[in-house]
């Protein structure tokens, strides 16, 4: 056996049973008891046992159940995804970035203006400058949240949520601007994206109505690219190495400041991609509130994803099933989508506390050793 | 913010002072001379300030300030605490510089809006202290739970369970009934943060977003399942303000103090007892050490876990008060995430506070006036778009924040979970 061997068998990943409990038992559990207790919730609202049983269908359906449900998963989710793996490489970095909302308006909103503003302009140079302004839009509006910690150390939990904020009000009064406002309207709503700047839709020629558009390739690029930013570039190992331990990385010569300021850019420029593509891809203009709360979201997704871009990914394709199901839910059973809100939060609980799952269901569990997370 | 760590390089620290004092003096220089050349222009004539509505005991004369010689005064004031923040700023001064130069330019909007015209002081100022009441108990409740280190970002979402509850039991049995309920149910999040974070060990923020996504989508499903449907299940008594006598009849102050309703009285008496209990009992002394060094108390026989299953149920309490303003206080009804993030505003303004049950009240008073001021501007119709006044408050708790570092602390241990040796 070569020595490229045996080290090749000494990194390969041995998945000892801790982590199986903790990648796969505890993330199945926590989903069924969420159902299960969903399904209490709905009996304690005077929902019949049929109803119950009938919307859980239109949740399996509306999500999985055809071509078109697939799509509209893959087409919620994407949004998710991308914001979510920003959010995901802030909390590595250690920044607790609640933002994410108020970076997605921004670089929502910038996109739309490069996509009516720039019109005549051939798609393929079009679109992906639509897409890069979103970025640099969202990506600016993180970095003054990130400058000021840098500069100033206040705490950036506190300037997101002023960011926010600003932001609605912010995005209200541009939409009611004359060069922004489509004409002739007095309600505020931007001008549309003229076809050449909008995501192409993917599956067209068997459906027109299928929405998924090919901004599910850019979710998938960007994975591949967080992942490859946190765990083989040298900035990654800066980041990880401050959200570890920021006096360490201070002593080994890592530049605290930059490094913040920086892992916040990125996390906006990932959030404000996210904004473009909900409106060159889904939306086709800007309204208000079009975010949807896409950014409060993916606070949960990059949490339910442990901060991992692969499981990132995977949280969020689960979180854009239960909304795509959630909308067949009510309309199929007349069950309220709120009930998805529900069935979300208690699927991070049961995640993020994995004592609690052992607590509830102590059989099927090693017994841990130390009571920590990894023993 | 561990300044422990910066201890051995003083002279790092000294730089970090002096440049929040730049920025500082930069943003007074800035709003002087927004002052001088937006304002100052075009306001000829007076601003007139009332300061008694016609049913009070004891009218004041109207105040009438002369707009241009004003604006001009206060322009030169904030360019003179500008310039000394450049110059030789720094230290203790810039807190209070900032917060005069602030008030000051508060006043020179007020009187430039309000030139030519009539604006009513008292009225502003007692919906000043309204529009605080939620904003001051969520930054209470938030004080409480990280004075024993638990961060608490799930305020929002017991406000919500608050608001909710107390229009549901509200409607059902009476309001005094729906405010008990609604202050037994905020015990029951903190209860329930308290578990996961001490008990379960989960991270403190998740716990606290996943209690503010449960409210939130529990409340809207409810909402949205049986109110819909049940109208009469959603139509709660509202608390009517009650005058105290005598006191209620002092000018300006009066109206705004003492002639509210109990969610008002039920506040300003929580920050006294909170205070009280926090700097002057011995169970607030073990809080606050239990916040600042854990294994500290604990080796001195305080039960961290069980001092901070306490702390955090009662913040949950008196958010949980704190929520019932929004209907039993104000509305009578519950609507949809109708806290529209007055959680987090507290979580800013107990940071702004620096921690401590007065501070973050003042703090909240701050907010509650901006948010009136934005109201009673847009009436005057003066030219700032609406929009960019309901910024302003935001911003100016961003550069607040930024500008107090250094002399706001959080509590030692603050965001750590506990484990007993």
């Amino acid at each position: 056996m070569s020595g490229r061997d045996m080290k090749a068998l000494l990194e390969r990943p041995v998945w000892g049973r801790s982590e199986v409990e903790d990648l796969v038992i505890v993330p199945l559990f926590a989903v069924i008891v969420a159902l299960v207790l969903g399904a209490l919730t709905m009996l304690a609202t005077n929902v019949d046992i049929a109803t119950i049983g009938h919307s859980y269908i239109a949740l399996a359906r509306g999500s999985l159940g055809s071509l078109n449900a697939l799509s509209e998963t893959l087409t919620a989710a994407i949004p998710l995804v991308l914001a979510g793996l920003g959010l995901a490489l802030g909390f590595r970095a250690g920044l607790f970035n609640i933002g994410a909302e108020g970076q997605l308006l921004m670089g929502g909103m910038a996109a739309v203006i490069a996509g009516f503003a720039l019109s005549g302009l051939p798609a393929a140079i079009h679109l992906p400058l639509a897409l890069l302004v979103g970025a640099l839009a969202g990506a600016l509006y993180a970095s003054i949240a990130g400058w000021l910690r840098a500069a100033t150390g206040a705490h950036e939990v506190i300037s997101t949520i002023m960011l926010n904020l600003i932001s609605y009000r912010l995005l209200d009064y541009m939409l009611r601007m004359p060069a922004i406002q489509k004409e002739g309207r007095a309600d505020p709503i931007s001008r549309s994206v003229p076809e050449a700047a909008e995501l192409p839709r993917l599956l067209s020629f068997i459906d027109p109505n299928l929405r998924l558009h090919a901004g599910v390739f850019l979710m998938l690029a960007m994975v591949a690219l967080v992942w490859w930013v946190l765990f083989r570039s040298r900035i990654g190992f800066e980041f990880r190495a401050s959200g570890e331990s920021a006096d360490a990385a201070r002593y080994a010569g890592i530049r605290a400041g930059l490094v913040i300021v920086l892992a916040m850019g990125t996390a906006g420029a990932l959030a404000g991609l996210a904004g473009a593509n909900q409106v060159l891809g889904v939306l086709g203009r800007a309204t208000p509130g079009f975010s949807a709360g896409i950014g409060f979201d993916a606070i949960a997704v990059a949490l339910l994803g442990r901060s991992h871009p692969v499981g990132v990914l995977f949280a969020g394709l689960l979180f854009g099933a239960l909304e795509a199901g959630g909308r067949q839910m009510q309309v199929d059973a007349g069950v309220s989508i709120d009930l998805i809100g529900i069935i979300q939060a208690l699927i991070i609980v049961f995640v993020a506390a994995p004592l609690l799952v052992r607590a509830i269901f102590p059989w099927g569990f090693r017994r841990p050793s130390s009571g920590g997370r990894r023993p | 913010m561990t300044t422990a760590a910066d201890l051995p390089q003083i002279t790092k620290l000294d730089t970090g002072r002096e440049r929040q004092a730049r920025i500082a003096g930069a943003v007074l220089v800035a709003l002087s001379v927004l002052v001088l050349f937006i304002f100052a222009p075009g306001a000829t004539g007076s601003a007139t300030f009332r300061l008694s509505r016609p049913t009070d005991a004891l009218p004041l004369p109207d105040l009438a300030v002369p707009s241009s010689p004003f604006l001009y005064i206060a322009a030169a004031f904030l360019a003179f605490l500008g310039a000394r923040q450049f110059i030789r700023g720094g230290g203790r001064w810039t807190a209070l510089s900032l917060g005069l130069g602030f008030g000051i330019a508060v006043m020179a909007l007020l009187v430039w809006a309000a030139t030519g015209k009539a604006f009513s002081l008292t009225g502003m100022l007692q919906a000043t202290m309204v529009r605080a009441v939620p904003i001051a108990l969520g930054g209470l409740a938030g004080v409480l739970s990280e004075r024993v280190a638990v961060v608490n970002i799930a305020i929002e979402g017991m406000l919500l369970a608050g608001a909710f509850t107390g229009a549901l039991v509200g409607s059902l049995m009476g309001g005094v009934s729906g405010l008990v309920a609604a202050v037994a149910i905020g015990g029951l999040f903190g209860f329930i943060l308290a578990a996961l974070v001490v008990t379960y060990r989960m991270d403190q923020i998740i716990a606290g977003v996943v209690i503010n996504l449960f409210v939130l989508g529990l409340t809207s499903y409810v909402s949205s399942q049986v109110f819909q449907q049940y109208r009469s299940l959603n139509d709660a008594p509202v608390f009517r303000a009650v005058k105290i006598p005598l006191l209620g009849d002092i000018p300006v102050i009066g109206p705004m103090l003492f002639q509210q309703n109990i969610f008002v009285y039920g506040a300003l008496i929580m920050v006294a007892v909170a205070t009280y209990y926090l700097f002057y009992t011995r169970y607030g002394l073990r809080a606050r050490a239990v916040g600042e060094h854990p294994r500290a108390a604990d080796t001195l026989g305080i039960d961290v876990h069980r001092t901070r299953y306490i702390n955090v149920t009662v913040a949950g309490m008196v958010a949980g008060f704190g929520g019932a303003w929004f209907t039993l206080g104000a509305v009578g009804r519950f609507d949809e995430g109708m806290t529209g993030g007055r959680g987090f505003i507290g979580l800013a303004a107990m940071i702004f506070g620096r921690w401590h049950p007065v501070g973050a009240l003042a703090a909240a008073l701050v907010f509650g006036f901006a948010d009136s001021l934005q109201q009673k501007l847009a009436l005057l119709q003066t030219p700032i778009p609406s929009e960019f006044l309901a910024m302003a408050p935001y911003i100016a708790t961003i550069v607040v924040v930024a500008g107090l570092i250094g002399r706001a602390r959080a509590p030692a241990a603050d965001g750590q979970p506990y484990v007993k040796e």
